[in-house]
């Protein structure tokens, strides 16, 4: 099982704050994820799938949709940051 | 260096006089930062802020920042106490100090740290206001003061 964070407006757009969920194995990297997230929820959809909302795997961020998710135990969505 | 993420308030005047106190024979300079809540913001009126952050990840990630600044412009401490939770108008919300050799590498870092917390603390910002809930994300001057410090 891994569990789905979501951060800032992706918390808003999914409705809550995280998931626990079992990742088909043929995902294997974070746009897979993200499209997946957005083919089950529409209005998660056009959120998640902006390029502003970042990506981390087990609380390192993601350099890109690229990076691989396979065996992750967390991953992150996140709206943009804004600390300070 | 020392940085704390806490969800409760927290005094400036305390949490300065600690650290200045702790200063070495070396310290030429202490430079400081405090953000505090606003009552108005550029949309209207603000009844407080409710600051998420990522436990366990945000405390790593502000100490990732905070320790390249230390090294860039070599700091004998810093100093960086952030909020979580509800922040009502007068609160702060950060502090940021540094103890350096002269005042150019105190006055620079604070800055460029500042910079960084915009934009690349795992942090997320709403306001609050008559029940509604609005998320503050950097604007165009923080982007372009972030991109400005490259990498």
């Amino acid at each position: 099982m891994t569990r789905i964070l979501f951060f800032g407006r992706v918390s808003d757009a999914a409705g809550c704050s995280e998931i626990t969920t079992e990742i088909p194995r043929e995902l294997r990297t974070v746009g897979d994820v993200r499209d997946w997230l957005a083919a089950r929820d529409d209005a998660l959809a056009p959120v998640i799938l902006s390029p502003t909302v970042r990506a981390a795997v087990d609380r390192v961020f993601c350099s890109g949709d690229a990076d691989l998710v396979v065996d992750a135990e967390e991953i992150a969505f996140m709206s943009p940051l804004s600390g300070g | 260096m020392r940085v704390t993420v806490k969800d409760a308030s927290f005094s400036v005047d305390a949490e300065l006089s600690n650290f200045s106190q702790a200063r070495t024979d070396s310290v030429g300079a202490l430079a400081t930062f405090v953000g505090y809540c606003r009552s108005e913001s550029a949309t209207g009126g603000v009844e407080s802020l409710h600051l998420d952050h990522y436990p366990g990840f945000t405390e790593v990630e502000v100490a990732r920042l905070a320790r390249a600044v230390v090294e860039r412009h070599h700091l004998i401490d810093l100093l960086v106490v952030h909020r979580t939770g509800a922040v009502t108008p007068r609160e702060p919300i950060v502090l940021v100090a540094a103890l350096a050799e002269h005042r150019a590498e105190a006055l620079a870092a604070v800055a460029e740290l500042m910079d960084y917390l915009k934009t690349d603390a795992p942090f997320w910002k709403r306001e609050m206001n008559g029940g509604q809930s609005r998320w503050i994300e950097p604007t165009e001057a923080d982007r372009a003061r972030r991109a400005a410090r490259g990498d």
